[in-house]
């Protein structure tokens, strides 16, 4: 899922200091997933922000509600009763829920309360770790499995490279070597003939270097 | 044994320090509450094998929103304590009573005493 | 062994000789007159000069430009690329330009990340990866193509090379990556600096046992040290460089003010016994910022004079 981290109390304070009247929209997917703009975080978000104005005296009425997605038409449709009551919105969806709530509501103020940052697995409760970049053209049944661009810090195809040390990436020894795991992988899969073979230069025209892109699937449509 | 301690301290009953969430603690502070103090067992003992330890690290987090609120984080406090150490319960309890009075009264509650209309209204 | 390009390094391998490379790391301003003084300090003991691209992800004056500098001095350049800051656009439009001023030797790397350089913050490419440089600069020269499919007639006439890391982990995989470099159209090797001799001549007996020796030229990396501090410091904190313990005790071992001498003297005792290595076809010699130091190790070494070729 998407993984994304709270922005810092103060930078969202700093966005809203000059208002009166703000609602806090949470999101039910995969923030609420990694814990960073679910029902809860949004409790402890406009709390804390309702202290910070009320011991400060400064009138600021804090509101909140959590929606099923942001990045839905449906549920977004949920706040047109009261949205207008606002001054703006601060949301805690991903950089997409964020950008479709201004597209629904384009004349509302919205702030971004959370840093997205990738698409990830759970390690455990609280770890999260980069998995797929979403280049549009998966190569995972080539490489065991592990995907170099998303797991080799230069993007290699061809990997490792030579600062690969004790199975630990270059960049640092926190991350591991992509190229290490592909290797160890395909060894133990009987496949290590792929690991010499060189792959060619790949089409990134399906990534984000061919432009924003857009998915229209005519067998989903009415 | 009949301890003494602070009769401005409010006693809530929870099953396990494990219970207390983040937001229990800051809605107190919006209600006007001067300090928490959350009081688990010791560490190691806990029924629920971490209740206290997440209770540590949530009173750590509230702490850190205290501070960048301008409520100070001195405001609240994690003890371990077993059922056998009432004595220490007491001790604990006039030692941040102290601090809290030196502290002075939260700033919520004279924001709200002088307002002339309730700021915000929190959900009972 | 025909020949692929005018390049002298490449006439110099095909007759059997030893041959030998150093190289120059650009200034980080525009001062021209460093390169060309670097240069001058080792241009009769070396047949062609490596120009370093942004070495460590460090900014400095562009390897092209550089090696344009020394192509007009008369030296041969050996063009260094990396991948990190130029897509195939950049890649392709460089070797091309590069051809167009008779440089004919170039070195396809993927380029340490831009992490340890000076500009962390940056972006970084990699839209292509060393491998696929290789085979991108082979394309180009064999069959005048770009990988749009544009096709071309003044065909670039390199010499092609690629690095080699012996040292890595793990050990396996180097001759697996070796191999495939040198599918991937590799006609030169220069490796990472050497320390560790018995690994580097297990690394090559095993390319030698594929007969990797023979399809390619390798050049064994030596880089002289010049004080305690410094076989330290690569030990401990460069990725990718194994100093045994007995290499920093022995630099440790005498006078400070002798240091520098006995990381020369280790220096040539390595390169003499590498040459009798079957599959050393020659030496590149990275003395950072030891320039001066440069012909004294060849000479010593027995290197020198350089045969004199095309």
């Amino acid at each position: 899922m998407i993984k994304a981290v709270p922005k810092p109390l103060e930078e969202i304070i700093e966005l809203i200091k000059d208002l009166h009247k703000v609602l806090v929209v949470g999101c039910d997917g995969c923030v609420t997933v990694c814990e960073a703009g679910g029902l809860k975080e949004v409790g402890v978000l406009s709390s804390s922000l309702r202290l910070n104005f009320t011991q400060a005296n400064q009138r600021m009425e804090i509101d909140d509600t959590t929606l099923t997605r942001q990045c839905d038409k449906e549920y977004l449709d949920q706040l047109k009763d009261r949205i207008d009551a606002y001054d703006a919105v601060v949301s805690l969806a991903c950089g997409c829920g964020v950008q479709y709530l201004v597209e629904r509501y384009p004349d509302k103020v919205v702030y971004p309360g959370v840093d997205t940052c990738f698409m990830g697995v759970d390690l455990e409760r609280g770890v999260y770790a980069e998995r797929c970049q979403a280049c549009g053209k998966c190569i995972l049944a080539d490489t065991g499995g592990i995907c170099p661009i998303a797991r080799c810090s230069k993007r290699m195809l061809n990997g490792p490279c030579g600062g690969s040390e004790k199975g630990k990436c270059e960049v640092n020894s926190e991350i591991d070597c992509g190229w290490h795991l592909i290797y160890e992988r395909l060894k133990t899969l009987g496949q290590l003939d792929r690991f010499e073979h060189p792959v060619a230069p790949k089409d990134w025209a399906t990534s984000r270097d061919g432009g924003p892109r857009k998915i229209v699937r005519e067998d989903l449509r009415i | 044994m009949r301890l003494q301690y602070p009769s401005n301290i409010e006693i809530i009953k929870i099953p396990c320090s494990g219970k207390v969430d983040i937001l229990h603690l800051l809605t107190a502070f919006e209600q006007g509450a001067d300090g928490v103090i959350v009081a688990g067992c010791m560490e190691g003992d806990c029924h629920y094998q971490v209740g206290n330890l997440r209770a540590r690290q949530r009173v750590q987090r509230v702490k850190e929103i205290l501070d960048k609120v301008g409520l100070n984080g001195g405001r609240v406090e994690m003890f371990n304590l077993s059922a056998g150490m009432g004595t220490r319960f007491a001790e604990i309890s006039r030692e941040i009573s102290a601090r809290i009075l030196e502290l002075g009264p939260s700033p919520i509650k004279t924001a709200r005493e002088k307002a002339d209309r309730p700021i915000m209204e929190v959900a009972e | 062994m025909s020949t692929t390009s005018p390049s002298r390094l490449e006439k110099i391998l095909a007759a059997g000789h030893l041959a030998v490379t150093s190289e120059v790391g650009p200034p980080r301003s525009c001062d021209g007159s460093v390169i060309e003084h670097k240069a001058n300090l080792i241009k009769d003991h070396v047949d062609a000069v490596n120009v370093t691209d942004n070495q460590t992800s460090v900014t400095r004056m562009c390897s092209l430009a550089a090696c344009i500098r020394l192509k007009l001095m008369g030296l041969e350049p050996v063009l260094q690329m990396v991948t990190r800051d130029r897509n195939r656009i950049a890649l392709q439009s460089d070797i091309l330009g590069a051809a167009s001023f008779g440089i004919c030797n170039i070195l396809c790397l993927t380029g340490d990340h831009q992490h340890f350089g000076d500009h962390a913050n940056a972006v970084n490419v990699f839209d292509l990866d060393s491998t696929q440089l290789l085979q991108t600069a082979r394309m180009m020269r064999d069959e005048g193509r770009l990988l749009g499919g544009h096709q071309f007639e003044h065909r670039p006439q390199v010499f092609i090379g690629a690095a080699a890391n012996p040292f890595a982990d793990p050990f396996e995989i180097r001759i697996p990556r070796l191999a495939k470099k040198v599918a991937a159209g590799a006609q030169f090797i220069q490796t990472q600096c050497i320390y560790n001799l018995e690994k580097f001549k297990l690394w090559l007996k095993l390319g030698r046992d594929r007969g990797l020796h023979e399809k390619v030229a390798i050049f064994a990396g030596i880089t002289p040290m010049k004080n305690v501090g410094m076989a330290r410091y690569m030990k401990n904190r460069v990725p990718g460089i194994e100093v045994p313990d007995e290499i920093v005790k022995r630099i440790g071992g005498v006078p400070k003010e002798r240091q520098a001498e006995e990381g020369i003297k280790l220096a040539i005792e390595q390169i003499q016994e590498l040459k009798e290595e079957e599959g050393v076809r020659g030496f590149h010699i990275m003395a950072i910022e030891w320039e001066e130091k440069v012909p004294e190790i060849i000479e010593r070494a027995g290197l020198y004079p350089r045969p004199q070729i095309g």
